[in-house]
């Protein structure tokens, strides 16, 4: 495979991912706003820190709102993570690696964004964004299924797959990083009704409110959520899970291509320590320094893949 | 599609019994429901110099060009003597130059003619073969009259549309297919894929690596590009993927460099090797034409078959044909009066309100002036171009274009059409039994291109 396509592949995935994450982020924003009496506008502020555009935000717009806020982060241009934006590069890497998707994804990614072109064509009515959260989540899901239900599990289906799980892992510990001190002991004590918003806030915007319920009897406890993202290897979106995917799919092409590379050590070096360490071993550390160095050692690890693998635009 | 007494001619009873009992409503749903095919399917092209429609779709009309068995033969026959002829010209102009020795051709037209190539004089393509892909465009004029329009020996384009015509149809109308006996031309992309493999050049021990080499996805084209490879299951590379390394043309993989064996390039002759051709060029490969001689890659069409889509070429094809197979040509060309000769020239002049005039290195129907449904003060604006350079055009009569029906809100309506049917040559010769049908969707209109407004049909060969 040409390295031009494993990079397009990694990157298309890793845009689709977050597109849905940034919706979901959205979603969860709304969510808090509608649910606060005193519903303020800088709750988006904790959003597009989250989503990482707070800084870009702000070259654009000189104050913080919710429309402006929505709006940047669903459908502006100047905002390369914003959902059209990702959409967008999603579907030019996916019309590159034509050749490399079946063509139910490759019908998948286009209709997508065919129907969100549409959609975001105008700013968004406040009536209309539940409605539109929905398209977005539906659109990611079907070119989901499009893709488990139809690639053969080869070395392209594998940079497809660590795309997503890199993005992923970034996208879960961003919301932590964010909202880590609402997670710490100290702080949790208080248990306000602030708080379990805050906490609902976050699961939902991981769309683990309902099996966060399941897993831990229902009762919001800050440990308890902090291990469901970060070291529950059975929630789809936490860090362990991530790495889990990350380490098969590298060691598949191990595998396929015969060699190694320092990702490969990289990435089973982090997954170990998920898997070993426990909620009280991380907090000892401090889990925003726990989180800032996950962040950093898991930009590392995309740069070791696409050198490893040849990657090239 | 229609006898003079009104009734549809043979090929096309079965399809108009079926056509009269169905709802027009449904029909015409149907016509929106294809678009949603293309659109989602991505069947889309670029119009250059339009920023804000960037990718466009061809019109579609779900009411297929049916051509009989038998008239169908005749076509092939004249097609395939065509495309020999078209080969053995290019070995005899890059060799002997025999045709011009025998006063055939002059030889200016060869030796100052741009699309000919030097740097080609003297080598042989693997297996002997220069076009390997021809698409040639025929209008049909009446029963069993059909007449060449161009060859397309250079990159023609299209296939992808013949292809996906004959998916959409499949789907939305199975019942007619089992009606009709139609042939299928599914079997494209397979037979293209072993026909380019079957020529793979002398230094290629193993099994021939295939890859196509497009500009990139901003070209008009790429679509077409990426469904080829997709669809024989081969790379799809541009000029930055590969680099020349000892000697062989190598793409940058995943696990390093890996060499390729024959190119299916749908890049114009100049960009292919900055080296050799346009400095500038960033869509090529430099290097790729001292590897090509030196028998480590093919490339597919070889360069320098250009020469033979220029239209003053074309107009020598009687000759050309005859030259090398030793028959008539089957195959009528267009009667065509080249500028450059003061008679033909002054005639043209006389008679432009009549003619169709066309720039010998033009394509894409772009610089042609349609006579009779031209402006007195286009035909006026044309003629000064004409007598300042004689030599870059040719006139055609416009001849009466046989119609076929096109689905429009009120029923059906006659539109004008022509035919590009695609052949692949290695040692043998094989056409494909349908291809591209354009039609002009503006009444009266004889413009096809779909950069002009035109649109396709899928093309039915019965099997009779």
């Amino acid at each position: 495979m040409l390295g031009r396509t494993a990079n397009g592949l990694y990157w298309m995935f890793r845009y689709i991912e977050r597109a849905e994450n940034t919706a979901r982020l959205i979603d969860a924003g709304l969510r808090m706003s509608l649910t606060r009496s005193d519903s303020r506008d800088d709750d988006w502020d904790g959003v597009l820190q989250s989503a990482g555009v707070r800084e870009d935000y702000d070259k654009v717009h000189p104050t913080l709102s919710s429309v402006d806020a929505i709006d940047y982060l669903l459908r502006d241009k100047a905002n390369p993570s914003s959902v059209m934006s990702c959409i967008d590069a999603a579907r030019n890497n996916a019309r590159m690696v034509r050749t490399a998707l079946t063509r139910e994804t490759w019908e998948a990614v286009n209709e997508c964004w065919i129907e969100l072109k549409h959609v975001l064509a105008r700013k968004a009515r406040s009536t209309d964004l539940p409605e539109i959260i929905e398209t977005i989540k539906r659109r990611a899901g079907l070119i989901r299924g499009a893709f488990h239900g139809t690639m053969l599990r080869d070395d392209i289906y594998n940079f497809a797959r660590i795309g997503t799980f890199i993005e992923r892992a970034d996208n879960t510990a961003r919301i932590l990083d964010v909202k880590y001190y609402v997670l710490l002991p100290a702080i949790s004590q208080v248990g306000s009704s602030l708080d379990n918003m805050q906490w609902e806030s976050i699961l939902r915007s991981v769309s683990a409110h309902r099996s966060y319920g399941w897993v831990y009897d229902g009762e919001y406890k800050p440990s308890n959520i902090a291990h469901f993202l970060i070291l529950n290897a059975r929630m789809p979106r936490s860090l362990a899970f991530s790495y889990e995917k990350i380490v098969s799919n590298l060691c598949f092409l191990g595998q396929t291509y015969g060699e190694t590379h320092a990702a490969h050590e990289t990435a089973s070096t982090t997954l170990t320590l998920l898997q070993n360490r426990t909620m009280e071993d991380i907090m000892d550390q401090g889990l925003h320094e726990f989180i800032e160095e996950f962040i950093v050692q898991n930009n590392r690890l995309g740069q070791e893949i696409a050198d490893g693998y040849r990657f090239y635009q | 599609m229609m006898n003079a007494d009104s009734s549809p001619r043979q090929p096309y009873q079965d399809y108009f019994e079926w056509y009269s009992s169905q709802d027009r409503a449904r029909l015409i749903a149907k016509s929106r429901d294809a678009e949603n095919i293309f659109r989602k399917t991505g069947i889309t092209f670029a119009v250059y110099g339009h920023a804000d429609s960037s990718e466009k779709l061809i019109p579609f009309d779900l009411i297929p060009r049916i051509i009989s068995g038998r008239e169908w033969r005749k076509l092939a026959q004249g097609i395939e003597q065509r495309v020999i002829a078209l080969n053995a010209f290019l070995d005899d102009i890059y060799h002997k130059q025999e045709i011009i020795r025998a006063g055939r051709l002059p030889r200016e037209l060869i030796e100052k003619n741009e699309a000919f190539l030097p740097q080609m004089i003297g080598f042989k393509p693997p297996g002997g073969v220069y076009t390997h892909i021809v698409g040639t465009d025929i209008v049909r004029t009446g029963e069993d009259q059909f007449y060449v329009l161009e060859d397309n020996a250079r990159t023609p384009s299209g296939v992808s549309y013949m292809l996906e015509n004959r998916e959409t149809m499949m789907q939305m109308f199975p019942e007619l297919f089992q009606q009709n006996k139609v042939r299928p031309v599914q079997n494209y992309p397979n037979l293209l894929r072993q026909s380019l493999a079957s020529l793979a050049p002398p230094g290629c021990t193993g099994r021939p690596r295939v890859a196509v080499l497009t500009p990139g996805i901003y070209n008009s084209a790429f679509y077409e590009h990426a469904f080829l490879a997709d669809q024989m299951g081969v790379e799809l590379v541009e000029g930055s993927d590969l680099r020349v390394i000892d000697g062989k043309v190598k793409m940058r993989t995943t696990r390093g460099y890996e060499a390729i064996d024959v190119l299916y390039r749908r890049v114009d002759d100049d960009f292919l090797d900055p080296l050799t051709f346009r400095p500038e060029s960033a869509l090529g490969i430099p290097g790729i034409m001292d590897v090509y001689r030196a028998g480590n890659i093919t490339i597919a069409n070889a360069p320098g078959t250009g020469i033979c889509d220029d239209k003053a070429i074309y107009s020598y094809m009687p000759e050309i044909v005859e030259f090398y197979t030793g028959r008539k040509a089957i195959l009528e060309n267009v009667p065509t009066w080249r500028c450059s000769e003061p008679d033909s020239l002054k005639y043209v002049l006389e008679h432009l309100e009549e003619l169709v005039v066309k720039e010998v290195h033009g394509s894409g129907g772009y610089g042609m002036l349609v006579g009779p449904t031209a402006t007195r003060r286009e035909r006026a604006l044309f003629a000064d171009k004409l007598r300042s350079k004689p030599g870059g055009y040719i006139a055609q009569p416009t001849l009466s274009l046989s119609t076929v029906p096109i689905l429009v809100n009120k029923g059906v309506a006659p539109r004008h059409v022509d035919l590009r049917p695609y052949v692949l040559v290695s040692d043998k010769v094989q056409i494909i039994p349908g291809g591209l049908t354009r039609v002009a969707l503006k009444a009266g209109s004889l413009v096809v291109n779909s950069s002009q407004g035109g649109g396709t049909k899928d093309t039915w060969v019965l099997e009779d």
